[in-house]
Parts: C-alpha cells; sequence; structure tokens
C-alpha cells in the first residue's frame, strides 16, 4: 500500500512535465513527421503527397539552396570565430591577474543581450553606410561600404554579431582552466617548458572536453538562427536571399506562405542536418578528446 | 630589478590589451546609448560619443508611441509575461526534478532518458504542430500559446535542479518522514527552500529568455494591444525606422535594461549556471 502511495506521489508531482512530454513534445513530433509528408495550408485537411516536399526541396525550390548555402556559410564561419575568441580571451583573462570579475563581465555583456531585437537593430546601423563600421575603416584609411544592402557581404554582419557574442562560451572555457591542476605547470616550469609548450601539451589536451561541449553547443544554436536575420532584412531573408538563414526560411514558408506541409518536412531536414555534424563530431571524438580520468 | 620592471610592464600591458579589447567591444553599445540621448540631427554626422547637448525628447517621443499604443503597454505585455513564464516554469520544473531525484516510481529512469533526448531536438520539429494544436484551441492572438506551456516543465531547467537537489543529504527525508511529513511537506518545507540557488538560476534564465523570445511572440500574437517589447521594437523600427531613428534607438535603450539589472543583481548565479548548463549565447 505504502509503495503504491509512493508511486502515485511521483507520478503526481511529474505530471506537469509528463502532460507537456506527451501533447507539446512527443505527439507534435509525430504529427510533424506525418504533415512532412503532406500538403497542409491549416484551413483545409492534410493532402498526402508522399515524398515530393522533400524532392522539390532539392529540385525546384533555388530558395531553398541558397538557404541551405548561406546557412552552412554562416555556421561554418562564425562557430569556429567564436570558439577561437572566446578560448583565446579565457586563456588570456586566467593568468590570475586582478579584475578578472570586471572583465568577464564586460566580454559577457554582449552575449546577454546578442539575442535581443535591440542589438539587431542596433547592428543593421553600424553595419550601414554611414554607421559606425565605416567610421572605423575610414579612421584607417580605408573605403566603407553599405555592407548590410550588398548581397556579397550581408552574410557577413550576421556572422559578425554571431561572434561579438563569443562572452558565454568564454565563461565556460575559464570553469574548464579552473579545473587544470596547478602543479601541471610548476612541473613543467621546472622541466623548463616554455609558455607555448605548455600551453599545447597541457592547456589544450585537457580542455579538449570543453572544447568538444562548446563545439557542439554553438553548432546546434548557430543552425538555430533566427532573430538576427530576420530583423537586419526585414523579415525577407534578402537582399537576394543573402542572409536567408534557414530558421528564416522556414518561418516563411510556414507562417507566410502558410505551407505547414513543407515547413514541417524542412524542420525534418534540419534535424537531420544537425543530427549528421553533431554525430560526427562525437564520432571524431575520440581521435582529439582526451579524458583524464582514463575513459576512452 | 630588471624582472620586476618587465613584471610590471607585463602587467600594464595586459590590462590594456584586455581592457582595451573589451572597451571596443562594447563601443556600439556605448554608441546606442550616446545616440539615443543626441539632437537627431547629430545622431549620424557626429563621430563623438559626448553629445554637444542633452536631449531627452527620443525617449519621450518612442515612450508616447504610435497608433495610440504608447511603448509602455509593450513593457507591461513583457513583464507580465516574463513573471507568469518565472512562476511557471519553476513550479512545475522543481516539481518534475524532485520527483527524478527524491521518489521511486516504475519507468523513472526511461521518462529521465526521454527528457535528456528532448535537449538536442531543435525547436523546429515540434514548431508546425504546436501552432495547429493553438490554433485549433483557438488561443493564437493570445498569450495563452506563450504562458500555458511554461508550467508544463522545461527540460534544461528540471536536469539542472534534478543536479541540485542530489547534491542535497537524503538524511533530511529521512527525519522529515519520521515526523511524519507527507512529499508535498518535504517538497515545500524542505527540498525547494534547500534549492534556492538552483531555482533563482532557472528564474533569471527564464526571465531573459521570455524577454528576448521574439520567435514565439512573432508566431502568436499580431494585436498591436498585446505585442511585447521585441515586437513593439520591430514595429518601431519597419514603420517609422529611417525617419525616427532617435525614437528607435531610445526604446532600444530601454528594452535592455532589465536584462542589464537582472544580469547585475544575479551575477553569481548566472556565471553557475552557464558553466553548468552551457545555456544562453
Amino acid at each position: 500500500m505504502q509503495k503504491y502511495k509512493t508511486y502515485l506521489a511521483g507520478y503526481l508531482f511529474l505530471l506537469p512535465w509528463l502532460i507537456g512530454f506527451l501533447c507539446l513534445t512527443l505527439s507534435p513530433i509525430g504529427a510533424s513527421f506525418y504533415l512532412s509528408f503532406t500538403n497542409y495550408d491549416l484551413l483545409t485537411t492534410p493532402k498526402w503527397i508522399g515524398l515530393d516536399n522533400f524532392k522539390s526541396m532539392f529540385t525546384d525550390d533555388y530558395r531553398m539552396m541558397d538557404s541551405i548555402k548561406v546557412t552552412l556559410q554562416y555556421v561554418f564561419l562564425s562557430v569556429p570565430f567564436r570558439l577561437a575568441f572566446a578560448l583565446g580571451l579565457a586563456v588570456l583573462l586566467n593568468q590570475g591577474m586582478k579584475f578578472l570579475g570586471f572583465y568577464r563581465t564586460i566580454y559577457y555583456i554582449p552575449s546577454l543581450l546578442g539575442g535581443s531585437v535591440a542589438i539587431s537593430v542596433l547592428w543593421k546601423q553600424v553595419f550601414d553606410q554611414n554607421g559606425i563600421f565605416n567610421d572605423g575603416l575610414a579612421f584607417l584609411g580605408i573605403q566603407g561600404h553599405n555592407w548590410i544592402a550588398d548581397p556579397r557581404y550581408a552574410i557577413y554582419s550576421l556572422i559578425g554579431l554571431s561572434v561579438w557574442q563569443f562572452g558565454s562560451v568564454m565563461i565556460i572555457f575559464l570553469a574548464g582552466l579552473k579545473q587544470v591542476p596547478g602543479e601541471l605547470y610548476e612541473a613543467a616550469t621546472v622541466d623548463g617548458a616554455g609558455v607555448m609548450r605548455k600551453f599545447w601539451r597541457i592547456t589544450m589536451p585537457l580542455l579538449t572536453p570543453v572544447i568538444f561541449f562548446n563545439l557542439t553547443i554553438t553548432l546546434i544554436q548557430s543552425f538555430q538562427t533566427f532573430t538576427k536575420a530576420f530583423i537586419i532584412s526585414r523579415g525577407t531573408g534578402g537582399p537576394i536571399n543573402s542572409t536567408l538563414l534557414y530558421s528564416l526560411y522556414l518561418y516563411i514558408k510556414g507562417f507566410t506562405f502558410m505551407e505547414m506541409g513543407y515547413a514541417s518536412a524542412m524542420a525534418w531536414l534540419l534535424l537531420v542536418i544537425i543530427a549528421a555534424f553533431t554525430g560526427l563530431l562525437f564520432l571524431s571524438s575520440r581521435y582529439w578528446v582526451y579524458y583524464s580520468d582514463g575513459r576512452d | 630589478m630588471t624582472s620586476t620592471m618587465n613584471k610590471q610592464i607585463k602587467t600594464v600591458l595586459f590590462h590594456v590589451i584586455v581592457l582595451g579589447c573589451g572597451l571596443l567591444m562594447l563601443y556600439p553599445v556605448f554608441w546606442l546609448m550616446s545616440a539615443s540621448v543626441k539632437p537627431t540631427t547629430e545622431i549620424f554626422t557626429s563621430k563623438s560619443l559626448w553629445p554637444s547637448a542633452f536631449t531627452f525628447e527620443h525617449y519621450s517621443n518612442g515612450w508616447n508611441g504610435m497608433r495610440n499604443i504608447q511603448f509602455g503597454s509593450f513593457f507591461l505585455n513583457s513583464m507580465m509575461l516574463c513573471i507568469i513564464a518565472v512562476i511557471g516554469t519553476v513550479l512545475s520544473s522543481s516539481m518534475a526534478a524532485f520527483s527524478f531525484a527524491r521518489i521511486e516510481f516504475p519507468l523513472r529512469k526511461v521518462f529521465f532518458a526521454l527528457m535528456l533526448g528532448t535537449f538536442m531536438l531543435p525547436g523546429h520539429v515540434t514548431l508546425i504542430p504546436q501552432y495547429i494544436i493553438f490554433h485549433k484551441l483557438g488561443w493564437v492572438d493570445t498569450y495563452l500559446p506563450l504562458t500555458v506551456p511554461k508550467f508544463l516543465g522545461d527540460a534544461f531547467f528540471v536536469f539542472l535542479i534534478v543536479q541540485f537537489i542530489r547534491g542535497i543529504p537524503r538524511d533530511l527525508d529521512e527525519s522529515a518522514k519520521i515526523d511524519g511529513c507527507g512529499w508535498t511537506t518535504l517538497f515545500f518545507r524542505i527540498i525547494l527552500p534547500l534549492s534556492s540557488p538552483a531555482l533563482i538560476t532557472a528564474a533569471i534564465f527564464t526571465f531573459m529568455g521570455t524577454w528576448d523570445d521574439f520567435f514565439g511572440q512573432l508566431i502568436y500574437l499580431s494585436d498591436i494591444k498585446k505585442f511585447t517589447v521585441p515586437l513593439g521594437l520591430r514595429l518601431f523600427l519597419d514603420s517609422s525606422g529611417s525617419s525616427n531613428w532617435g525614437a528607435v534607438f531610445a526604446m532600444s535603450v530601454l528594452s535592455i535594461v532589465p536584462s542589464l539589472t537582472i544580469f547585475f543583481l544575479g551575477q553569481k548565479y548566472f556565471t553557475q549556471g552557464i558553466a553548468t548548463t552551457g545555456i544562453k549565447g
């Protein structure tokens, strides 16, 4: 009897999450999978069209191709730079100098604010013809440009905004660096190792699990970027699809054109893309991630 | 002598570089603040951060808003959403966390694994069916799709709080039970108060996440009267944009004040929260 009362209590406390899981996660996953094989506009009943959504994504939807290209460009440029800046600054700040807390705050503020509409609005201005980025270039004697209006450069302003937000990744690196035992450095110093050697032989190997963690999280987040692209391009993904990140195109398809079947198919393709990259990372991790507790 | 000199030079150099880069990074934010108090003619012409004259007309113009809707109402709507979201998320997530961490029941491990499985799932996959559900319920263009789900737990915070509760000694549970406490009393009187650091972390991140949740609000709200700060800003940018940059900048500054305030008040929780879960940014 007592046992069943305990079971009941367990399920009662779990109930809100359980309802959410069943109604807002599990059944929507099934529904979205079904819808991806249909034509659905929210008002009429879904019409089964087999693989047509997926076929047209790869054959006659040229905006889709542009969108995938732009998204890959965005992810593959912003993620490495974001991580590199974060790691560099974390190593620098970990030197044990004063004011660590203060500096950490300064570098974190862009991450704190970066997701807001306000910062996207500001960013649009920063890279405008008479924006402050061009002011900076003029100071160096370089001719400016209207970056956001030019399809060749517009995506770089989004990448810049993403890299600018490296602070949260940096904080995770700082926490990781604190875990590196100080004796290792002392021993290495006694053996006559220089700064660079200590960095490559001690810091980097011990930090690989944190790098792996940050790489995975940042990669997954980057594939889903929306607000920046929406605000900077005024919801169009322009000029000429140059800022049409995947999430933005999915939004346009699903909620502007009401092609909900197609948007569901896009969501599944995104899931497959993300899973593939995450899977590759996990597979590669055994060759470069070092766990000091002896795990392989 | 030379070695201490060298060390001092190094220290100075370190601070110059680190502070210099930091200020350079924050320069756009300073520029935004300065532009919001500059006379309109000066915003794009003057290179100086310090305005020749301070004006607050952008703030009053912006605040008075447009089409009879004041920016203040966007703020109220956002605040209300955030407060409900925080209460809902903290309550439901801590309940689930308590159940996972402390109560033995069948399928517990299965559910926990399923919950962890949802971590990596991009929200896009559930987006369309969720929208359809809320549409069928007649909830579109109300706050319900943005608030009700918050009362159904958030996997990230459940996990965060589970980890924390596991660190609370089980002896406390045992002695409470000997004293005749039921699960509810144990949860509210003992576990919840002791997990307050994790709850505060969850509350802070929920607040910030809801405050900046442009996507969800964009999809579900269409009546201007119900607009939140992110939607209000976007409306502002699109309709008055080029003609009235000053007001757009002023409202942008106001829109980041709550996030900044909470950040400075709860900095300790922030750093811990990011370091343990990797969320935000």
